[in-house]
């Protein structure tokens, strides 16, 4: 029961996309529509005012730019915190910490105007590289690197590695599944992020596929049925990458040390 | 510790350190920096107004109702999200089959954007007219269609706005308490039921609930800021291309409003705004960090 009202919104979504606007405003509510409209796709790919095919390829293009910069950058600072005898690594890391207490809601407006004075407004480089620096992606390294046993490290030291070749060679190799739940997690809030998309964004061409849907969304009199296609298509890149990795996404959150104990 | 060591972290935390840098104290400390000055239209301040932004910003009639609006919003979405989401967890818990099916039907909805849930709570399940699908169940039991998002009194718009989130998150969270239930020792359970305990209200109070208590923290406290940094679904629900109503505006969306909508564009008020808001979450997280002891494990 539970799981069908679950479902239900995932149904509207191709059901309204693949009806004519007809059918969707019709008073009578029909489970199917009667005629599937298989064209709605081709429309929605060349509508004028929406770019929506470059905004599904910036959207591509950010979440793995942001991705593959996140997981090198984040796990680099939490192998540090966790492994490294330096007598400042506390004050680093209580110093990290101290940012996740702040929330987006009051650093949006600060981060817009560093972005805009960088001159990255509309900008890959305004919308991929503030995202890359994730204090709560260092604290779960973190966590996860000072659990990783000491063994696999010190046989690679006896065999004349340094750090470096340490870390890339023993601990990312050994880490894989770890590193997998962080990247799904990144790509899921990198495809679905809007706020700062929103406001970084300005030019139609370098809208992200949310900032388009939004726009097709608040639009006056918008065309409902193509509106629900985009929505539909929009979200099957991420659900086949949830499908799939499913399994290490759950163990990431799972393992995240937000189930304390 | 060696010199090695201390280059070696540098090499190894630097590049973060650098970003976090640029992008989060930099930002914070300009944001201070402003709030003390007129920035309209510009983000370089123009002339120092010392605390008059602040004292624009306390007595603003809608900063304030923003904060009203959160405070419902939480009293509304923090219980509902707790409850529902454990109640999700015990019961998939308990499936003998289908489990991994189940688990993952709850689950799929956090992989949706809420642009995505909010574009079908406005306009097919929650959408005012008559074909909307939940006017169209009302309508089998006779009642008429009711404006979802536009009925103020009383304030339907809140079925809206919390169903659609309740929808996106409860599968997360659900999750979280999977995961703790699942490190509860079945030793205590035996223990309970040697003792005499039936299994039922009596073990899950006082066996099941007090293991989870870190979860519980934890869920609440993730809960309560997701619900504070509410943005997207009540941008995408609430406005449209006339504008956004004058209620159920979150601080947030307020705040997007002031300092960089089509309206205000004062980033001198907006900054004041932010540090209002950062001041008062310290405030409450040391409250409850107080109240709930969280943070020992930190």
């Amino acid at each position: 029961m539970a799981a069908v009202l679950f479902l239900l919104p995932f149904y509207l979504l191709l059901r309204n996309g693949l009806a004519s606007r007809a059918d969707l405003t019709s008073p009578q509510w029909t489970f199917f529509p009667s005629t599937v409209h298989w064209e709605n796709l081709s429309r929605l790919f060349s509508l004028s005012d929406v770019p929506f095919a470059r905004s599904l390829l910036n959207s591509l293009l950010v979440a793995t730019l942001q991705t593959a910069g996140l997981l090198v950058i984040c796990s680099l600072a939490g192998y540090g915190l966790a492994r490294i005898p330096y007598r400042h690594s506390r004050v680093v890391f209580y110093a990290v910490l101290a940012t996740l207490m702040i929330p987006t809601s009051v650093t949006f407006v600060p981060s817009f105007v560093v972005v805009s004075s960088l001159g990255w407004l509309s900008d890959f480089r305004g919308l991929v590289i503030p995202g890359l620096f994730s204090a709560f992606s260092v604290f779960l390294f973190r966590q996860y690197f000072l659990d990783f046993p000491r063994e696999l490290e010190e046989a690679g030291r006896v065999d004349g590695l340094s750090r470096w070749g340490v870390f890339w060679r023993i601990v990312v190799p050994n880490a894989k599944g770890f590193f997998a739940a962080i990247a799904v997690i990144t790509v899921i809030g990198s495809w679905n992020a809007f706020l700062w998309p929103l406001i970084i964004a300005q030019s139609p061409d370098s809208w992200t596929v949310q900032v388009a849907l939004s726009g097709l969304l608040t639009a006056q009199n918008p065309q409902l049925n193509l509106l629900f296609l985009a929505a539909a298509v929009s979200i099957l890149p991420i659900v086949l990458l949830f499908a799939f990795l499913q399994r290490y996404l759950v163990r990431g959150v799972a393992e995240s040390g937000l189930g304390g104990s | 510790m060696t010199r090695r060591d201390a280059r070696a972290f540098w090499l190894f935390v630097g590049p973060f350190l650098l970003g976090l840098a640029v992008f989060a104290y930099l930002p914070i400390g300009w944001s201070a920096y402003l709030s003390f000055f007129d920035a309209r239209n510009t983000v370089t301040p123009t002339e120092f107004v010392g605390l008059g932004n602040y004292g624009h910003m306390l007595t603003d009639e809608p900063f304030l109702s923003s904060l009203g609006t959160f405070s419902v919003f939480a009293v509304f979405i923090v219980p509902l999200t707790f409850v529902l989401s454990l109640a999700l967890a015990l019961g998939v818990n308990q499936l003998r089959f289908a489990r991994a099916f189940f688990r993952s039907v709850f689950f799929l909805p956090f992989a949706c954007s809420y642009v995505v849930a909010s574009l079908i709570w406005k306009t097919s399940l929650f959408s005012g007219v008559r074909y909307g699908l939940a006017n169209t169940v009302l309508s089998v039991f006779g009642v008429d269609p009711v404006a979802w998002t536009g009925t103020v009194h009383p304030p339907l718009y809140w079925v809206v706005l919390v169903t659609a989130r309740l929808w996106l998150q409860l599968g997360f969270y659900m999750i979280l308490f999977i995961a703790a239930l699942q490190r509860i020792p079945v030793q205590l359970y035996e223990a309970a039921w040697l003792d005499g305990a039936k299994p039922g209200w009596p073990v899950f109070r006082h066996i099941t609930l007090p293991q989870l208590r870190a979860t519980a923290v934890a869920v609440l406290l993730l809960n309560l800021i997701n619900a504070y940094q509410a943005f997207d679904e009540f941008y995408n629900i609430m406005g449209d291309a006339r504008g956004y109503p004058p209620f159920a505006r979150p601080p947030l969306v307020y705040l997007y409003y002031t300092s960089l909508g089509s309206g205000g564009q004062d980033l001198g008020r907006g900054s004041a705004g932010a540090v209002i808001l950062a001041l008062l979450i310290a405030l409450v997280t040391v409250l409850q960090g107080r109240v709930l002891r969280f943070g020992r494990a930190a």
